[in-house]
Order: C-alpha cells, then sequence, then structure tokens
C-alpha cells in the first residue's frame, strides 16, 4: 500500500505539489490523470525516492520512504517519462544489464515479461534506438519489471505511443495487476482512465478529484449541453459570456457547454440569437470522463483567479 | 565571458619575458662583472633565483627547474689583459620559444656593457648553449603538453558529457533508483575513460619517441605513476562537472571553459606563465596539469629523478584526492 499524506513539494518558487494526502491499495491499478505541469511526475518521483517531499510523509508498505528508501529502491520497478533504455545497446542486452543492475538475471523472472518479450523476440538483436515508440516502452517496461518488483511506477508511458501499441500496453497492465501487482501510472489521454481502477485528476499541484472511473462521472452535478451548427468560434466567443455558463470547451467538432441544472435548452437557443447566432442546435449531452475533466479543470480554475482577484 | 576571454587572452599570450628565473655565476668578481650583474637584473627581465659556485649548482638548479638560464661570466672578462671575454648563456631547452627570447634579451644587455660610451670595440663575445634540448626542437616542448591535453580531454571532458547524458536521458533516474551504491554508478561511468586515457598515453608516447625521436631520459615507471595520478585527477574533476552540470551542453562548456583553455593557457605548455600578470600567475597555481606538464617535461627531457618531482606530484596527488571528496559528497543519491 502507498500512502501519502500531507505531502508537498516546492521547486524553488514553483509548486510541484499542494499538501496532498492518498492511498494506493495494493494490486491496485491507480492512474494519475492530469495536463503537463499538473504534479503527475512530482508525485512518482516523491514515490521512486527521487525527490524528498517537503513536508508529510510517503510510506510503501508501511516503509518510510525518505528515510529507508534503500530498500523501498529494491521492492519498486520505476519507468521515467523519458525513454530511459541504452538506445546503443540491444533490446537483450538492455534487458540483462538492467537485470544484472538489480542483481537478478532475466532467466529468473521471465514469467513476468514473458508475454512482452514475445512480441519483442524478434528483434532482440536490434539496438534499442532503432525500435518504434510503442516497441521502446514495452521494452522500457520489461527493464521495469525484471527484478520483479512489489509495485510498478509508470511516468506517462503510452505518451507518443501509437493507439494499437497503447491499447496492447494496457492490456499489459491489467495483466500484471491481476498477478497482484500494485500499479501507479501517469497518463495525459483522458479515455486511458477508464481502464484504471481508480483515478487521480490533478491539476497545479493538486488532486481534484480522486475515485473510480464511474464515481467521477457521476459526481458531475451540472447540466451538458452540446451545440452543433454555427460557425463554432462565434458560438464558443458568444458562450463564453454567457452569464449562466460554467464551462464550455470544443470536443470533437461540437462546442460543450456545461451550465446550472436551471437552465433550458430554450434559454440557451434564446441567448444565442440575441447575439445574432443562427442555425445552432442545442441538445442535452450525457458527461463522460473527458467532459468531467474539463468542467473540474474550469472550476478550479476559475477558483484560483477568484482568488487572485481577492488578492490583488 | 567573452570580456574574460580577451583580458586572459590579452595577458596570457604574451611572447615577452618578465621576471624569468636564472643564475649567474661570477668567475670574475670585479667591477665589470658587477656591472653586467646589475644590469641584467635592473632591466625587469630577470631575477636571479639562486647563488650558484660552479658549474655543479647550476646543473642542479637547471634539473630541479628553479632556473630558465645560467649566465657564466668568465675571470677575464674587465681584465684588460685579453681583449674579447666569452659569456656563456646556458638556456633551459624544454622549452624552446622561452630560451631564445632570453638568450636574446641577455645578448643585448650584455653588449650594452661591453660597449659603453666610446667607441671601443666589443670585447664581449655572447655563447649560447640550450641544455635538454640542444637543437631547440619545438617539438619535445610540445608532446608532453600534448599528452597532457589529451588526457584532459578524454578524462574529464568525456566523463563528464557522459554522465550527463545519463541524466539527460533519464538513464540517471532508473540507476539511481537500483540497489547499485552510487559509487559503483560513478565507477562505471569513469573506468573504461581511465582505460582509454591509458591506452591514449601510451600511444601518443609511441608516437612521440618512435617518429618525433623526442628523447625520454627518465623512468618509465615515474612517468606512468605521474600519468596515472593526472588521469585519475581529470576523471574526478570530470565526476565534478558532471555533478553540477545538469546538461550535456552545459557540462562541454565547463569542461571547455574551465579546463582545456586553463590548461592550455596557463599551464606553461606554450605560454610561459612568469611573464604573466600576478593574477594569472596565482590562477595558475591551482592548475593541475601546470604540475604535470612541469613534471613530464622534467621526466622526458631532463631526466628528472622521484626526488626533483616529488614537490609537484604531491601537489598533484593532494589535488586529486581534494577533488575525489568534492565529487564524492556532491554526488547525489537523489535528483
Amino acid at each position: 500500500m502507498i500512502v501519502f499524506s500531507n505531502v508537498s513539494k516546492h521547486y524553488n518558487d514553483v509548486v510541484g505539489l499542494n499538501t496532498t494526502s492518498f492511498q494506493v491499495e495494493t494490486g491496485e491499478l491507480f492512474g494519475l490523470i492530469g495536463p503537463d505541469g499538473a504534479g503527475k511526475s512530482t508525485v512518482m518521483r516523491l514515490l521512486a525516492t527521487l525527490l524528498l517531499p517537503d513536508t508529510g510523509s510517503i510510506t510503501f508498505n508501511g516503509i518510510n520512504v525518505v528515510t529507508d528508501y534503500k530498500s523501498v529502491r529494491k521492492s519498486i520497478g520505476y519507468m521515467p517519462g523519458s525513454f530511459a533504455l541504452y538506445t546503443d545497446l540491444t533490446v537483450k542486452e538492455n534487458l540483462e544489464f538492467f537485470a544484472s543492475v538489480f542483481s537478478s538475471s532475466v532467466e529468473e523472472n521471465y514469467h513476468l515479461i514473458k508475454d512482452i518479450y514475445d512480441q519483442l523476440a524478434p528483434f532482440r538483436h536490434r539496438r534499442a534506438g532503432a525500435l518504434s515508440g510503442g516497441m521502446k516502452q514495452k521494452l522500457a517496461l520489461s527493464c521495469a519489471l525484471i527484478h520483479s518488483p512489489l509495485a510498478l511506477i509508470l511516468d506517462e508511458p503510452t505518451t507518443g505511443v501509437d493507439a494499437v501499441s497503447r491499447v496492447e500496453f494496457w492490456n499489459m497492465l491489467r495483466r500484471l495487476k491481476d498477478t497482484g501487482m500494485t500499479i501507479l501510472v501517469s497518463t495525459p489521454y483522458l479515455e486511458e482512465a477508464s481502464l484504471c481502477d481508480r483515478v487521480g485528476l490533478m491539476n497545479n499541484g493538486t488532486f481534484m478529484r480522486i475515485g473510480t472511473p464511474d464515481e467521477v462521472v457521476k459526481a458531475y452535478n451540472k447540466t451538458l449541453w452540446a451545440i452543433e451548427g454555427g460557425y463554432s468560434h462565434a458560438v464558443l466567443k458568444a458562450l463564453r459570456r454567457y452569464e449562466a455558463v460554467h464551462a464550455v470547451y470544443v470536443y470533437r467538432d461540437k462546442v460543450m457547454m456545461s451550465t446550472e441544472a436551471n437552465i433550458s435548452a430554450e434559454d440557451i437557443m434564446e441567448y444565442l440569437k440575441s447575439k445574432e447566432i443562427e442555425g445552432a442546435s442545442v441538445v442535452r449531452a450525457t458527461p463522460d470522463f473527458e467532459d468531467c475533466f474539463m468542467d473540474l479543470m474550469q472550476s478550479h480554475t476559475s477558483v484560483k483567479h477568484d482568488r487572485t482577484d481577492k488578492h490583488g | 565571458m567573452p570580456i574574460a576571454q580577451l583580458f586572459l587572452f590579452g595577458y596570457a599570450i604574451t611572447t615577452e619575458i618578465r621576471n624569468a628565473s636564472i643564475a649567474i655565476l661570477d668567475n670574475a668578481h670585479n667591477t665589470k662583472s658587477t656591472e653586467l650583474t646589475n644590469d641584467i637584473v635592473s632591466s625587469g627581465y630577470f631575477t636571479i633565483e639562486e647563488e650558484v659556485q660552479s658549474y655543479q649548482d647550476i646543473d642542479d638548479a637547471f634539473r630541479q627547474g628553479k632556473i630558465k638560464a645560467a649566465i657564466i661570466i668568465p675571470s677575464t672578462i674587465g681584465s684588460g689583459q685579453i681583449p674579447s671575454a666569452r659569456i656563456q648563456i646556458l638556456a633551459d631547452g624544454t622549452d624552446p620559444n622561452f630560451a631564445a627570447i632570453v638568450v636574446a634579451y641577455i645578448s643585448s644587455i650584455a653588449s650594452r656593457v661591453a660597449t659603453p660610451l666610446s667607441s671601443q670595440p666589443a670585447f664581449i663575445n655572447v655563447e649560447h648553449r640550450m641544455w635538454y634540448n640542444l637543437n631547440q626542437r619545438s617539438v619535445n616542448m610540445f608532446v608532453p603538453g600534448v599528452i597532457t591535453f589529451i588526457m584532459l580531454l578524454v578524462s574529464a571532458m568525456l566523463t563528464s558529457i557522459s554522465i550527463t547524458r545519463e541524466k539527460e536521458m533519464g538513464n540517471m533516474e532508473v540507476l539511481l533508483v537500483s540497489p547499485l551504491k552510487p559509487v559503483i554508478i560513478v565507477l562505471g561511468k569513469v573506468v573504461p575513460y581511465l582505460i582509454l586515457s591509458m591506452v591514449n598515453v601510451t600511444s601518443v608516447l609511441t608516437v612521440a619517441l618512435v617518429f618525433f625521436e623526442v628523447p625520454m631520459q627518465g623512468s618509465y615507471i615515474l612517468l606512468a605513476l605521474a600519468s596515472s595520478i593526472f588521469i585519475i585527477c581529470s576523471l574526478s574533476l570530470g565526476v565534478l562537472i558532471s555533478s553540477i552540470a545538469k546538461t550535456q551542453q552545459v557540462a562541454l562548456m565547463m569542461s571547455l571553459m574551465g579546463l582545456m583553455l586553463p590548461t592550455i593557457l596557463l599551464s606553461n605548455f606554450i605560454f610561459p606563465v612568469t611573464s604573466m600578470p600576478p593574477l594569472l600567475q596565482w590562477i595558475s597555481v591551482i592548475i593541475p596539469a601546470k604540475y604535470f606538464v612541469s613534471i613530464i617535461r622534467g621526466i622526458m627531457l631532463k631526466g628528472a629523478g622521484i626526488g626533483v618531482i616529488l614537490n609537484d606530484l604531491l601537489i598533484l596527488a593532494g589535488m586529486t584526492l581534494l577533488f575525489i571528496i568534492i565529487s564524492v559528497r556532491k554526488f547525489k543519491i537523489r535528483l
């Protein structure tokens, strides 16, 4: 079990993580979701003993990550955001190198990486630098797994990877989770959230919400509208000034808007007409995970703005 | 930075000599010889470093690197019996450029003393000889410098760049998270360059001895010992740079500006430090290459033994130890 209690981390003046507490249960696949700079990597590096928290405490299976970092390092597998393999070594050599670094051997834990390695096997004598993005990430995952860690920390493993490889990668994570491994994974792709047991939505160094993907969607308490037709830029501009609006953004080819529950489609149509926008249709939409995230982002940012206004 | 470079080059690269250490063996001890001595000293170009009484003293002073040149005034000077006297100048040929300038300066001072006011014909002849490097071959001077330079380049620069590359690529994160001890990580990076530098020194030395016929007067074992110390010193400097620099570019700039430039300018490799302003002379004290250049020239060209180079060797070893301690302490077990 991973426990963060009242942890904060600053880089000089920049906030990496505001005072934060959360837990990841043993055997859970926990996703950290948020835009760049939200604090996902900070959480992972703190847990991986690479950073020291300014305040608070972090424990992994009851072991203090700060004072007993050596035993934590032995029992976690960490895959950093950037491709952290030796590009001039072959696939096989990379695996063997990382196995020896963790005083293990490829044979010893072959069962863990078998699934992944089977796909890599045809390229085992190819240099890691010459692999495709998806293959690189699979190899990096194999290297992080080679010492049979109790927990995996994966920092944006699917960023820059093609859609097919991403699906395969997540299937692997599910299978690893089924072996009882705790997995903490971060991603900027919202659609990957539904593949996690629980997610933490992050922004500006804090968790906006933590829960199962369903819980996050259920917690949505606004009314969502999809506005189609019309010149979407003009629609967007007009709706931003609409006083009942909560959040407005473009999603696929529609303009999405969330409002308080007491607003009707007619109200919105009327408002658009008053702004001389014709031919737009306003339809109630069912919120999905993306909408919830965008809504949370919006309220999070506006709360921040309000605060700065008050201070100013 | 460019301004600093301009000052550095402007002051460091000078072919003038200032306060060069010399010895005068006065066999005459009369007014003429004293006049000559005073003129040489008051010119400001030379300082008398050693009181010498015999040829043996001069020999010792040269071997220990205390003096750059020696002037031998014959007993016949100013005696009037013999119309001409021959002044001998011995110059340290391990630095041919410098030696040639020293000889030229002393010759002109001597001839000025020789022809005071009247149109008396010159009665002083100056004859000069280069010690250690009779033909003033500049290759003899450059090879030790080049060896120093290559060792520094391979050891310090490549080490610092290869460690910072690990940082940049994110490999360092994984290595740090692994149970490996920091010492092992650093050793893993350093040992290949240690071997590479050893191979480099051997090959450069072989080429120098075989193709350029650079003399090797001293002990190979001593040379190997001194080289090893200097390589370790450079490697620890490389590790030190990599613990400060975050990117390869920064590491490269730090190696170039912080190590290469001072080494070329302030190590006596090309330009004699003694002719530079006091500030640069003080700075040169902390340049490890300066001591190594002096050691390697001593061993190769003068056949200096352990006794002569011990001082430089100890300073170098001390610096090495200091750099190792600092870089080990600076090496972070976290990001």
